[in-house]
């Protein structure tokens, strides 16, 4: 039982349940099978009219029916969730043996919303929220008012699977699937609980999100060629591919799976953290943050850049973000980086937002599981400034028994993961 | 199973903004006032709805810079202004040492609209032979590009990154006044497990908005009515009136705290929350259990309970089934600061501090005749939170 804590006397915290959706389709095995195929799930957007727009592809998940983004959103929560849970073997049905931590994007009223509102008010010339008020008042909205609200998806989903106490609902832009990871660990660590649900999970892929990241020059306008479009660390790469899914694990303490005869799907070993005051989207020009951000995380691991044969990269195709990945990465590894393998799984599923961080450390699992590194897809121009073994277009077979997975968002969040396999 | 010892934590820093002013001395001097001094309530702007609007404040004492206040709507700059007034308080701010390994949790909801462009839009939806195609184009041509980030959730959290440069870490929780209980009680579990040795805790919410009054307004939430203290609302009716907030506390390690020489203002002790069904006495039976684990603790007659009673029927009757049998004097914030929702509770914490700290607590407040008045000395108080819709929460706040 020498595995039990951790370097620092933490209780190790493992996973024994995984789950995913993304555009590729539902479940690990059919996802693990496009992805180290080097399939890719962006498409032409079909959900709504694209005239107009500058941008038309998306990785959305178009085989879940759904009403708005938060009904999306739960759904595909629950999918990933139920996978995990299975998987896991834990708990009752219904029961399971401790909180619920989801990432998820915030919520608000959507345009049908909005018109139902206006119409209610009668007036359908020069509306305004004095209108919408008056609609709102004149009839009964409480249906709409719950669905809208942030803690519903939570609420929907605690009674799902019939988590303890209060979910947690996280919101950290980009970061936000791993950062649901991170306060699970943390919890299992203190000994609040011996047992966590993670779940990252993104269905706001809508006409006025899609829109909002557009006007911020954040995504790839390559239309003509849906699937070529998200090429991260190219030179040619032009902005990322806004994309839907969810992730789903489930934590332990290594001392708990143990006693049960669980599965060890992989141990989260080490959580890195560290703001950027620079910018409201941007990184800081010297990395720092990030650089600070994957050295916590290895020593909060207990372990070195040599230790480390696999990254898998934030990586989402913007320009900036890959160079300045690539300027932490560099700092952080030095020597070492050429002998590791980069890769990003958004080449093939897009940027899934709010469920990344979750859908990222599944695959990365996977990729210590199987020794396949999933390929960077769409490689076809290197960018002289990144010298990087980005694992080009095809699966490569690697012994992997640990890797980072990063993660980068908007309002100067930063947050690595060490995953590695099951101590022998 | 924890690894180490519990660690005692402090507050030792508290920004509070809201009706009734900036700093705990303001809010003191209202509550303690008459009701010119602590109600200040807007029933014209939103009419019919109302709300206690925030105190005007000079921004550029805590956001020096005009690019990065122009760069935030309304809720961010009352979050970003009470974070400063909190490090400020502690005495931390622009110790950028500590600042980096400062560690913060925000609750919040989303930010502002553009009011007038989603009003053109509608109109111009209902017109349109093509309105999915209308849609696009007005999207694309009227968003103002970097209000995306005045609306995210996260963006709170991120300003006071940028302009107090908190950066040990951030995370944003979301979900009402859930949101608000839990931000308090990971800190707290983490301040107590040495994962951290200060954070910076706290939320804002924005009542003069008319989407947040709209939010309210589709449950018929909101009290129209002539104003008076949340306990008298449920028997017509029920209803909250809103107030913007903006509530941060310092919550640090005792012993973090007397090394740098810090001024504790009080203990925090306990924070529980959960989240029930709110069918067959769940809720209620969750909050006996909740008090049940702070009361044993509880010194006799020396107890003040600050409720976050949003005046909505069915949470005021949850509470009351609590409060109702335990007797313990209680002050209802909300009468007269309004309900602030992910704020709430942060803004809570701090009125229990201030109470605990000066061992008294203030009068009935808003003249409540439901309220107890309290003469003996106040060493502890219990903060209460009955979310509008789910949530049920508590925290021990006690003098030092």
């Amino acid at each position: 039982m020498a595995h039990m804590k951790d370097k620092h006397g933490r209780p190790v915290v493992v996973v024994t349940g995984m789950g995913v959706v993304t555009s590729l389709g539902q479940g690990k095995d059919e996802n693990w099978a496009k992805l180290t195929a080097g399939q890719s799930g962006i498409h032409t957007i079909t959900r709504f009219p694209i005239e107009g727009l500058r941008t038309t592809i998306a990785g959305t998940v178009d085989f879940v029916p759904f009403e708005n983004a938060p009904d999306l959103t739960t759904k595909m929560a629950a999918l990933a969730g139920d996978e995990a849970v299975q998987e896991a073997r834990i708990g009752g049905e219904g029961a399971f043996p401790g909180p619920l931590f989801l990432g998820m994007p915030p919520v608000e009223l959507e345009w049908p919303q909005r018109q139902d509102l206006a119409r209610a008010s009668a007036k359908s010339a020069d509306i305004t929220y004095t209108d919408i008020l008056k609609g709102a008042a004149a009839k009964d909205f409480s249906a709409m008012q719950t669905r809208f609200l942030f803690g519903s998806v939570g609420d929907a989903l605690a009674d799902r699977f019939g988590t303890k106490g209060a979910p947690i609902s996280i919101s950290t832009a980009c970061a936000t699937g791993a950062t649901a990871i991170q306060l699970a660990v943390e919890a299992i660590r203190r000994g609040e609980t011996e047992a966590a649900l993670v779940i990252g999970a993104d269905g706001s892929a809508n006409q006025e999100s899609l829109v909002r990241f557009s006007l911020l020059s954040a995504l790839s306008t390559r239309n003509g060629d849906p699937k070529a479009a998200a090429r991260p660390f190219s030179k040619d790469r032009d902005g990322f591919v806004m994309a839907e899914g969810a992730g789903a694990l489930v934590l332990e303490s290594f001392e708990h799976a143990k006693a049960r005869g669980a599965t060890i799907l992989g141990v989260v070993e080490g959580c890195g953290e560290m703001a950027d005051s620079f910018h409201r989207t941007r990184s800081s020009p010297d990395g720092a943050p990030i650089i600070g951000c994957i050295r916590n995380a290895l020593d909060d691991a207990g372990v070195t850049p040599a230790d480390v044969q696999y990254v898998n990269a934030h990586g989402t195709s913007t320009p900036e973000n890959d160079k300045m990945e690539y300027v932490g990465l560099a700092a952080v590894f030095g020597d070492h980086l050429p002998a590791i393998a980069v890769s990003s799984n958004k080449s093939m599923i897009g940027h899934t937002l709010s469920a990344a961080g979750a859908i990222e450390a599944v695959f990365t699992l996977m990729t210590i599981r199987s020794g396949i590194v999933p390929p960077t897809i769409n490689h076809t121009e290197a960018d002289p400034a990144i010298k990087l073994d980005l694992v080009p277009n095809v699966a490569r077979k690697a012994n992997v028994t640990r890797a980072i997975s990063n993660s980068f968002g908007f309002g100067g969040q930063n947050v690595c993961l060490v995953l590695a396999a099951e101590p022998a | 199973m924890a690894i180490a010892p519990e660690r005692e934590a402090w507050i030792t820093g508290i920004g509070l903004v809201s009706a009734l002013g900036e700093g705990l001395d303001a809010h003191w001097h209202a509550l303690n006032g008459d009701r010119e001094a602590w109600l200040k309530l807007d029933s014209t702007t939103h009419a019919p709805y109302q709300v206690h609007p925030a105190v005007t404040l000079d921004l550029a004492r805590q956001i020096p810079d005009r690019g990065d206040r122009r760069q935030m709507e309304g809720w961010q700059r009352l979050g970003t202004y009470a974070a400063g007034l909190a490090l400020e308080n502690a005495g931390v701010k622009g110790q950028d040492d500590l600042l980096k390994s400062m560690h913060m949790i925000v609750a919040a909801g989303g930010g502002e609209r553009d009011y007038a462009v989603d009003g053109q839009i509608l109109s111009g939806l209902e017109a349109s032979n093509e309105p999915a195609k209308f849609l696009n184009e007005r999207l694309m041509n009227d968003l103002r590009p970097t209000l995306f980030l005045a609306q995210l959730s996260n963006l709170l959290a991120g300003n006071i990154s940028i302009v107090h440069g908190v950066v040990g870490s951030s995370r944003t929780f979301m979900g009402e006044e859930m949101a608000g209980v839990d931000a308090v009680r990971v800190a707290l579990g983490r301040c107590h497990a040495a994962q951290g040795d200060i954070f910076l805790v706290g939320g804002a919410y924005s009542a003069e908005r008319p989407d947040t009054i709209l939010h309210f307004e589709l449950g018929h939430m909101n009290w129209t009515r002539p104003w008076v203290p949340v306990w008298e609302r449920p028997k017509d009716g029920g209803g909250t009136i809103l107030g913007s907030v903006g509530a941060f506390l310092v919550i640090e390690a005792r012993e973090h705290a007397e090394r740098r020489g810090a001024t504790p203002i009080a203990k925090l002790a306990k924070v529980s929350s959960d989240r029930t069904r709110r069918k067959d006495g769940d809720a209620e039976h969750s909050m006996a259990v909740q008090w049940n684990e702070i009361s044993p603790g509880l010194i006799p007659g020396a107890t003040v309970v600050v409720s976050g009673a949003t005046g909505v029927r069915e949470g005021v009757a949850i509470e009351r089934d609590l409060l109702d049998q335990r007797r313990v004097p209680t002050r209802a914030t909300g009468s007269v600061i309004g309900h602030s929702v992910e704020a709430t509770f942060p803004a809570n914490v701090a009125l229990a501090a201030m109470m605990v700290a000066r061992g008294e607590a203030v009068p009935p407040i808003g003249d409540s005749k439901d309220e107890a008045r309290m003469t003996r000395k106040v060493k502890q108080a219990v903060v209460t939170s009955v979310g509008h819709w789910r949530g049920e929460g508590m925290a021990l706040v006690e003098a030092i």
